[in-house]
């Protein structure tokens, strides 16, 4: 059984098993949550639906709160549309969908948070766009988020997964290192490169601070859903490859979970740092009551 | 933990503390109110004050005083929804000592006349805790099945209620009593492993020294 403590014991339990790391990971945590397995898989593929409702919902008219956020997911689709683009067809709909998911969150949609609510495009611009271009079916896809979710278990529990905590990186990049190993799994990888997807994606935006201006879920958080997909595929496409994380994932977790710990308060979500603390953001800086 | 605590919860948005969480602490309101609420104060502390207009946490937290779930679409609008359903409130800002920076107090009168004061925190992921009650300090989540009992300060009213929970072979997982000064009003909350059946409250109410008693049980939420 997966103890969602460690990389090593989730790769070393699933070798075991004989089961695909997918399967495990589902199984484990119907055991600890003494549910059936049609049960959660219902709830998962339940999860799928309201990413997809979601994004399909999405309109480029909208705009948040403070004005700040909304319509760069109509911008980068048009752009895409047109052709010729400096990404390619597959990026820029990923793209795309990290900005409308994104949106649809600073707007008071209705989103899966995965695993936050300012980290929710991650995972499905680079889910919802994989389908359309790689033709995968909706139960890969179910596959490919309870592998989402199995490594976030264990980077909630050995760094963190909350801004406020551990910065950005416990977000966006949290975010990014469970969509890298799914992505993994659906161009049939093995468990060990999920685990090195993992590991570079979060080495790739360690240290990543929580900046926000104003103190809401807008700047720069929503384009930032657009690097944290991009994360995840560079480092997914990496470890497709066979190149690997040099340091060990769990040891990686734990330096995410150290660095997080030293980062200055203003840079933990409290609006009072980096980008807040500009002239721009200080414009939008609360009053205070 | 699980792993719909990572991949969830599905809500709207913008934020799982400042408007998930908010909706939860109105929903939690409303249920130890017990009735239809009509009149609302919401006091603001700390940085539901400063940021809560960006975040819907406003209309997050009258959604919850109506009912909603925090992924119900109908949340930004909740203040119309408000004032078809006949609930009038008011905003303001308060400090609170010693309280998480998102931090709520809200004074409520419901449809029978029934009347509430509630503090309670969002810390982050959509959690909540209650920290008051009727101006007595409590700490409860609403994660786990929960009596909340107003009593007269006096002796053997724990037992009591223990009594009829342990008579019911509901086990007590966490049990607080505070009171406001000797021999007179207290709250006693009590969190329980298995699910309070309606018929314990009724028995624990129709005890001696009991005022009121309010059960919660946690949100079966859709998703």
């Amino acid at each position: 059984m997966i103890e969602f403590t460690s990389l090593d014991q989730m790769l070393r339990d699933t070798e075991q098993s004989g089961l695909p790391l997918w399967e495990n990971i589902l199984l484990s945590d119907c055991a600890r949550q003494n549910i059936a397995r049609e049960e959660s898989m219902a709830r998962m593929t339940a999860m799928l639906e309201v990413m997809v409702q979601a994004d399909e919902g999405y309109s480029a008219g909208d705009r948040s709160a403070s004005g700040l956020v909304g319509g760069d997911g109509g911008k980068m689709a048009a752009y895409a549309q047109a052709g010729n683009t400096l990404c390619g067809p597959f990026l820029s709909d990923v793209m795309a969908g990290a900005l409308r998911m994104g949106e649809c969150n600073a707007c008071m949609k209705r989103i899966v948070a995965a695993p936050t609510a300012g980290a929710c495009g991650v995972l499905p611009a680079v889910l919802l766009p994989y389908r359309l271009h790689f033709g995968a079916g909706e139960d890969q896809l179910v596959q490919a988020l309870y592998v989402a979710a199995g490594f976030g278990m264990v980077i909630a529990e050995r760094a963190s997964i909350s801004g406020a905590e551990g910065g950005c990186q416990a977000e966006i990049g949290s975010a990014a290192a469970m969509a890298a190993p799914a992505l993994v799994h659906l161009q049939g990888g093995s468990p060990e490169q999920m685990v090195h997807a993992c590991a570079m994606a979060v080495k790739n935006l360690l240290g990543l601070v929580c900046d926000p201006v104003g103190g809401l879920v807008e700047v720069p958080c929503v384009k930032r859903n657009v690097i944290g997909a991009m994360d995840a595929l560079s480092a997914a496409q990496m470890a497709l490859a066979g190149i690997g994380s040099r340091v060990p994932a769990d040891q990686v977790l734990d330096a995410m979970a150290e660095v997080g710990r030293s980062l200055p308060h203003t840079l933990r979500e409290t609006g009072k740092g980096g980008l807040a603390a500009t002239p721009f953001g200080m414009e939008y800086a609360p009053k205070e009551p | 933990m699980n792993l719909f605590d990572i991949l969830g919860p599905v809500m709207v948005g913008p934020s799982s503390s400042h408007t998930a969480g908010a909706v939860r602490i109105g929903r939690m309101a409303r249920a130890l109110l017990g009735q239809e609420p009509v009149r609302a104060e919401l006091l603001l502390h700390g940085s539901f004050a400063s940021t809560g207009e960006g975040h819907g946490t406003h209309q997050a937290l009258i959604a919850g005083l109506l009912g909603l779930a925090p992924d119900d679409s109908r949340v930004p609008a909740s203040f119309a929804l408000a004032k078809e359903r006949g609930l009038e409130f008011t905003f303001g800002s308060c400090t609170l000592r010693d309280v998480h920076p998102n931090s709520v107090l809200i004074r409520l009168e419901g449809a029978q006349g029934g009347k509430l004061e509630v503090g309670a925190s969002s810390p982050g992921g959509g959690r909540i805790r209650v920290f008051r009650v009727d101006g007595l300090d409590t700490s409860f989540s609403g994660e786990l099945p929960t009596l909340v009992v107003h009593n007269t300060d006096q002796p053997g009213c724990v037992s009591q209620v223990t009594g009829v929970l342990a008579g019911r072979g509901l086990n007590v997982a966490t049990l607080q009593l505070n009171r406001g000064g000797r021999g007179g009003s207290a709250v006693m909350v009590i969190e329980c492993d298995q699910p309070i059946p309606q018929e314990a409250a009724r028995e624990v109410r129709a005890l001696p020294g009991i005022l009121r008693v309010t059960r919660y049980t946690p949100e079966e939420e859709a998703l």
